[in-house]
């Protein structure tokens, strides 16, 4: 993947802290990641990792520190935060498509409501974004005629119906059967090769080896490794990182 | 996917081949046939012997049989009836048309009252106010533990400590509240009424058509037109303009105190104020349930995905979260509409005259005890049946479409 | 693109949380629950003052201002125009503590009232055996039937010594529980057997029968059913043959009890997995074992909370029998009421008997909703 095409800075977090209730989930977190940089984050259960993407969004509040989004503070002024997430693509390791639209219903009901777009214009776009992540002809059915796989595929079209700058990943292949993580990786990697700024939360090493110009390793809320691909899977320097590596790349 | 040729499963040209009934008891269906003749028949012998021990009895009490009853004049006294009824004229088939008159009118009414206030209360238990939420908890769960008849004796009580009609309590002059009801002064109808009213439906109706003329502006341009504005116009201004045109009438008849009562005005009974206010507080304490719980089925990923695309939160509840949430809410509340329409038969423990009650009345004066329980069972099965029949229609035409 | 690892890495990790949570306590509870909007404050405001003005006039009036006994005439019958007076401003608890055998108990001759108060306590401690869990065995059916007749010999007598009162003196309490439990233990094998066989698929006769018995039992309020049973039952007798109103009434309950409980075990048969019954007629079971031994225990176990809200709904429901002249403890406060002196007094009743009920209620539903918690805890892996 070509690594000259990094540019500004796309979302800043700074020194931020979560707790819920007691438990302090995320601890000093920083992380800067520039437009067009795709990044991995790994670690356990419990290392803060969906939280921290879900902060970028606001799905969840942060309590202490600083998120910038585009430039754009994120604080709890509710006009930030629209713009914001018109920018911000998300995708569900559920999927949580709307059960009761059509796919192409799904697909088109931001950019008519929230970005005003025509209904027939909404509907070309979404129509590329099918094509783009193959399933076309689905157009019309509902999201429980669908396989879980090609659920997941419409929910990334859904999201780039949005046209966004950055898209977030939030472990989009852990509800999956083995036999359709491929189709929904493949259709990750094509989208990352079109120059998306990414943030994925996953396990899929491989994919991370491919497509990621960064993999940031947390644990216990905080951030405890980053660096290339290369240099966090075949040189870790820590030994949490070192365990972990250990218990995801067993049997591979 | 399949060709474009016909798929050989569909038309092989054979059939399956029937198999044919053995006599024999090792043959299952054999064995079922013999199961409900058996079972069949001796429910039919009960039936049967149950059938000539009571037209044994009729015969000895010397009752009669049948529907004749419904012409004979009934000489029961009516305190409220919809439509027009003479004591000393009117038969028992129209006795008890009234009674379904009132049990309707109690009904419906408290159908939709309790569906708002129910809908109140549901949304305020989810309220994040922590007050709200538990003051909603403890109303919900106080009135489904106590009897609903107790609560109705209760609400009677409580209208009866109302003054007697000389010291009535009254706002304005012109309404009151005393032990005998609530007498509001009704207007008296004129053609500007009349004029008024139609200006209002064809309002609607105008504005029911701009809404859809927005929507399809909406899916061509991407702007919708404010409809609000047209709307208040329609359905507010040109009727009043209307009335006012047509000379303004605003003719009260305002209920007077003449000896130990009023005249004028229309009555809401005591009897069924409190039936209305006991079904009402009771019913919406299940709705609420209903309508919570409904809400909180919909996947809170859905408020997430919806929220992560952009979509304000109105726009969410309408389009994402509501349509899912009926969904789940209607089913049950239908059925809460039929109990509370069954739970009006409760009238006869304060004195309002609904079917049961008029009914009771009915067989205890003719004697023609099966006849009368016959008709309080057909009326409330023809309702039920008819809102179940609405259910399973609703159900098939809204169901998530899946594989 | 940066090359290093960060910097956190080379520091000692430290496990303890850095800072405290921002705002725990008290003072941030009160914040975010009652206080966090405008409007949030407004209702909170508003809501406060208004329960704590219903709170204080509520207790001034029934403890502060209260009378609780009343002077009695040399002829035994009592003064209560000092309640009278304060009618309004104090409850008078004192048509509690004249009439509580009364509605408690009926018309039971007063020296074998012991009898029917053994009679509630043996109900509640049947209620309490079958909630806990260690008793679901086989052995509770025998602890249910053994109870029930010692309640039957209790309320009739006749045998062991004890004088014989007939049923037409029993009312109260004993009889609202009466009509309930039984009521419960007679209908509960009727749904059963209604709900299997509304379930066949090889006996459609049977089936349209129970569709036909619930639909219709279903579809009509129970003052109705009550009705057909106290008006309609003695014509279904041969002449000669009397059944008593008790009697009478109770069939009415079982038969109504049985429609809507069915309902309830053919919704747990329909949530059991077809696996389940896959599986036992792949070993070999017939209808009826694999019924008893698979399908039936797990619904069962599945629908007991639905089932304990049935039950909750028929023990209010039989305050119905006041329509049809049986004494059960709703009955018995509106007889209380009827003696002269205490005729007024019906709201101090009224929220006795409330009382009552929602102590029975209320821990009834505490209880089903601790076993739905429970059961969904359990499913979630």
């Amino acid at each position: 993947m070509s690594q000259t095409e990094i540019g500004k800075p796309a979302i800043i977090l700074d020194k931020v802290n979560k707790w819920y209730g007691p438990l302090h989930v995320l601890r000093d977190i920083s992380l800067t990641i520039m437009e067009k940089e795709r990044v991995v984050v790994c670690g356990p259960s419990g290392s803060g990792k969906s939280t921290m993407i879900r902060c970028i969004n606001r799905l969840e509040t942060h309590q202490a520190g600083h998120i910038y989004v585009d430039g754009t503070e994120l604080t709890d002024d509710t006009r930030a935060l629209d713009t914001i997430r018109r920018e911000v693509g998300m995708v569900f390791q559920s999927f949580n498509l709307f059960p009761h639209l059509t796919i192409l219903e799904n697909c088109t009901l931001a950019p008519i409501w929230v970005r005003k777009m025509p209904k027939v214009q909404a509907e070309e776009l979404a129509m590329t974004f099918l094509e783009r992540v193959k399933i076309p002809e689905q157009a019309k059915k509902y999201p429980g005629q669908l396989s879980g796989g090609q659920q997941q595929r419409v929910a990334i079209a859904r999201a780039l119906c949005m046209q966004p700058k950055v898209m977030l990943f939030d472990e989009p292949t852990s509800a999956l059967d083995p036999e359709m993580i491929k189709e929904v990786l493949d259709t990750m990697i094509e989208l990352a090769g079109s120059g998306m700024t990414m943030v994925c939360v996953t396990h899929e090493m491989g994919f991370a080896r491919q497509v990621a110009h960064r993999v940031v390793f947390m644990d216990r809320g905080e951030i405890v490794e980053s660096g290339e691909p290369k240099q966090i899977f075949e040189n870790p320097q820590t030994d949490r990182l070192k365990l972990f590596l250990s218990q995801i790349l067993r049997g591979h | 996917m399949s060709d474009i040729a016909v798929d050989p499963r569909l038309a092989s040209g054979r059939a399956a081949p029937k198999r044919a009934l053995r006599l024999s008891w090792s043959d299952p269906r054999f064995r079922a046939i013999v199961w409900q003749i058996v079972i069949l028949g001796f429910i039919g012998l009960v039936v049967w012997y149950l059938i000539h021990n009571t037209s044994q009895n009729l015969a000895v009490r010397h009752i009669a049989t049948g529907f004749g009853f419904l012409d004979r004049t009934a000489g029961i006294p009516i305190g409220e009836a919809l439509i027009s009824y003479n004591p000393a004229e009117s038969t028992y088939g129209r006795a008890l048309l009234i009674g379904l008159l009132n049990t309707l009118k109690v009904s419906v009414v408290g159908i939709v009252l309790a569906t708002i206030l129910g809908t109140l209360i549901g949304i305020g238990r989810l309220s994040k106010n922590w007050l709200m939420a538990r003051l909603t908890a403890f109303y919900v769960e106080t009135i489904r533990d106590l009897p609903l008849l107790l609560q109705l004796l209760f609400w009677y009580t409580i209208l009866q400590t109302l003054p007697a009609p000389r010291n009535a309590m009254s706002v304005g002059g012109a309404v009151y509240l005393s032990n005998r009801g609530l007498k509001m002064p009704t207007m008296d109808w004129e053609f500007a009424h009349t004029a008024a009213l139609l200006a209002f439906a064809i309002g609607a109706v105008s504005t029911w058509i701009w809404n859809r003329q927005a929507r399809l502006r909406q899916e061509a341009t991407g702007i919708r037109p404010a409809v609000w504005p047209m709307a208040i116009g329609l359905l507010l201004a040109v009727p009043l303009l209307i009335w006012a045109v047509l000379g303004a009438p605003f003719q009260w008849d305002i209920p007077t105190l003449r000896g130990f009562n009023f005249q004028g005005g229309s009555n809401i009974s005591p009897e069924y104020f409190a039936l209305l206010l006991g079904l009402v507080t009771y019913t919406a304490g299940y709705i609420a349930e209903i309508v919570r719980s409904g809400i909180q089925a919909v996947n809170y990923g859905q408020w997430e995905a919806a929220g992560a695309l952009g979509l304000k939160r109105g726009l969410v509840l309408r389009h994402i979260v509501l349509p899912q949430a009926l969904r789940v809410i209607i089913p049950p509340m239908t059925s809460q509409y039929l109990n509370l329409t069954k739970n009006s038969s409760l009238a006869i423990a304060i004195g309002y005259q609904d079917l049961v009650s008029v009914t009771n009345t009915t067989l205890n004066q003719t004697g023609q005890a099966i006849e009368g329980i016959a008709v309080i069972m057909a009326v409330y099965l023809t309702i039920s049946l008819s809102i179940s029949l609405f259910m399973n229609w609703y159900n098939a035409h809204i169901a998530l479409v899946e594989r | 693109m940066s090359m290093t690892t960060s910097v956190a890495a080379s520091m000692p990790v430290s496990s303890e949380p850095r800072g405290a949570p921002p705002g725990a306590g008290a003072v941030a509870w009160l914040k975010t629950n009652l206080f966090a909007t405008w409007l949030s404050t407004a209702v909170t405001l508003a809501l406060g003052y208004v329960i704590v003005r219903i709170v204080v006039s509520f207790v001034s009036w029934a403890f502060f201002n209260a009378i609780w006994t009343v002077p009695y005439s040399p002829t035994g019958i009592a003064q209560t125009e000092v309640c009278q007076e304060i009618k309004g401003i104090g409850a008078c608890w004192a048509v509690i503590t004249d009439k509580y055998r009364l509605i408690l108990f009926g018309r039971y001759p007063y020296e074998e009232q012991w009898r029917p108060l053994l009679v509630v306590l043996i109900f509640i401690g049947l209620y309490i055996v079958s909630a806990m869990r260690r008793f679901w065995r086989k052995e509770l059916a025998l602890i249910w039937i053994g109870a029930l007749t010692v309640v039957g010999v209790l309320m009739w007598g006749g045998i062991f010594g004890l004088s014989e009162v007939s049923d037409d003196q029993w009312g109260g309490l004993p009889i609202t529980l009466i009509l309930a439990t039984f009521g419960l233990a007679f209908g509960f094998p009727l749904a059963v057997l209604v709900a299997l066989g509304r379930r066949s698929t090889q006996l459609p006769a049977v089936k349209m029968v129970c569709v036909v018995y619930v639909e219709l039992i279903r579809g009509v309020p129970l003052i109705s059913v009550l009705f057909m049973a106290s008006v309609m039952f003695p014509l279904f007798m041969p002449a000669g043959v009397n059944i008593d109103k008790l009697l009478r009434a109770q069939i009415a309950v079982i038969l109504f009890a049985a429609a809507y409980l069915a309902e309830v075990v053919r919704g747990g048969l329909q949530a059991l997995p077809r696996g389940q019954s896959e599986a036992a007629e792949a070993l070999g079971l017939s209808y009826w074992k694999k019924t008893a031994f698979i399908t039936l225990p797990q619904a069962l176990r599945l629908v007991i909370p639905p089932l304990v809200n049935t039950f909750i709904g028929f023990f209010k429901d039989t305050s119905l029998v006041l329509i049809i002249g049986l004494f059960d403890l709703l009955t018995m406060g509106k007889v209380a009421l009827s003696d002269p002196p205490w005729q007024a007094f019906s709201t101090e009743v009224y929220i006795t008997l409330g009382l009552i009920y929602i102590a029975f209620c209320y821990s009834m539903s505490r209880y089903s909703r601790k076993l739905e918690r429970e059961f969904n805890a359990s499913r979630q892996r």
